[in-house]
């Protein structure tokens, strides 16, 4: 259920962004953000143009707008993709492990721009995860999950101010005692960013 | 500059091995004439005009048979790749069919057609329909399912998501598939014209065949050559910008 009425499909009010960025190669960095734009019905061309404009701005990759998929880093290509989901302004936006295959560097370095890009649009993010760092940093609130059946078996509430520094002690001691309650039983938990 | 001097190097060198060739008498001149022949025979040939308009009747043949056999093998490989009924029907059917040489096709053509355009058409077609449906049916499958669930995620439908999404997606198999289309359709149309002489046109293939009657070797290696540079110039101007693209928005064609 969203917003009172049941999820059936997937949809462009519910965007996914995925561990690969799956951006399409046969577009540059600003045709893959108006991929979705144009599928959002009532806006003018020239108002998609400056929205995408906009959200590449906002991810700091104004300057590759012309650039080809093959030329961007891995962490850049996450950037479009956020990019592209942020694009449509979906009521939520869907996080399948997006920063999983990212190295450790450029990983820390999009933990700060999620956050600043949350304080601006502030979008109801769910968001995947097996890191439990990663969820203490991001998260307002953490829901554990057990694996099969994949159900919800606890809820943390991490109310720390943000923006949060991923190294900082107050994130290592969430971590760790939701690290505890994973040794029970569960090997995945979902992070809720609300 | 430096790559055209070297490939021109390369040609005259060719050039030259002919000439050292036919100068030291291994073969009768009958059998290998020089290139000074040949080119004396190309140029009377474009003077009288029946080179040209052997090439004009070739090239339309093959053009007008080429873009039908696309019409109809790109959407029926579209079609084998995502209906399961096609693909044990008409796919099994173009796998076996494209095995089939194209010049099998030219006795059943000048029964049906007699010695028509049509028949001409009709070789030309089969050529180039089964590898293009082959190539179409590889491209589309070969696609990362990610971009269509993704496509999906943002609210695409099926139809857009086949126009938006797996055409561009399989376009580097789609080009390679076209080229492969040509190349066979050229061939298809080269044999049928040297079989059968038809009344409607007089082709390249027939100037190579009656070369071959008249023993007039000049003229076939002159034939030859012209079908190897209209081979070549329709690469670079069908194909090439296409290749650029890709190579291009990929990142692929160097290693």
């Amino acid at each position: 259920m969203a917003d009172n009425q049941p999820v059936l499909n997937p949809g462009r009010h519910r965007l996914v962004m995925f561990q690969e960025s799956a951006l399409f190669p046969w577009l540059n960095t600003f045709g893959n953000v108006m991929f979705g734009l144009r599928l959002k019905p009532g806006l003018r061309n020239s108002e998609r143009r400056e929205v995408a404009k906009f959200f590449l701005h906002l991810v700091g990759l104004e300057k590759f707008m012309e650039a080809n998929v093959h030329e961007l880093s891995g962490g850049m290509k996450q950037r479009v993709a956020l990019a592209r989901a942020l694009a449509p302004n979906p009521r939520v936006l869907l996080m399948d492990e997006p920063f999983a295959a990212l190295d450790a560097m450029t990983r820390e370095q999009l933990y700060g721009d999620i956050q600043r890009i949350w304080e601006k649009r502030r979008k109801t993010i769910i968001f995947v995860t097996h890191n439990v760092r990663e969820a203490a940093c991001l998260a307002d609130r953490v829901m554990v999950m057990s694996p099969t059946p994949g159900r919800i078996r606890e809820i943390f509430e991490v109310d720390l101010p943000r923006p949060r520094d991923f190294n900082s002690i107050e994130i290592a001691q969430h971590a760790a005692k939701l690290t505890a309650v994973l040794k029970g039983f569960a090997e995945q938990e979902v992070a809720v960013v609300s | 500059m430096r790559r055209t001097l070297l490939a021109l190097l390369f040609f005259v060198g060719l050039v030259a091995i002919w000439t050292a060739m036919v100068r030291a008498k291994i073969w009768s001149p009958v059998l290998l004439p020089s290139p000074h022949n040949v080119l004396d025979y190309l140029i009377s040939a474009w003077r009288d005009g029946s080179l040209v308009s052997a090439a004009a009747v070739t090239l339309r043949r093959l053009l007008i048979g080429y873009f039908i056999g696309l019409a109809i093998g790109l959407p029926l490989g579209l079609l084998t790749a995502s209906l399961t009924f096609v693909e044990d029907t008409i796919g099994v059917l173009a796998l076996g069919l494209q095995t089939l040489p194209s010049v099998c096709w030219v006795p059943l053509a000048l029964l049906w057609f007699g010695q028509t355009e049509g028949a001409m058409l009709f070789v030309v077609i089969m050529g180039t329909v089964w590898s293009v449906v082959i190539a179409t049916d590889t491209g589309v499958r070969t696609i990362p399912p990610i971009y269509a669930r993704a496509a999906r995620t943002m609210g695409s439908r099926p139809l857009h998501r086949w126009v938006h999404v797996i055409l561009p997606a399989s376009l580097p198999y789609l080009i390679s598939g076209m080229k492969q289309g040509w190349a066979f359709a050229w061939r298809s149309l080269m044999a049928a014209e040297i079989y059968v002489t038809i009344l409607t046109g007089f082709g390249l293939g027939h100037l190579l065949h009656y070369g071959r009657e008249l023993n007039a070797m000049d003229q076939v290696i002159g034939i030859m050559l012209v079908i190897v540079v209209i081979g070549l110039l329709a690469d670079k101007i069908l194909f090439s910008p296409w290749e650029r693209f890709l190579h291009r928005r990929w990142g692929t064609g160097r290693v």
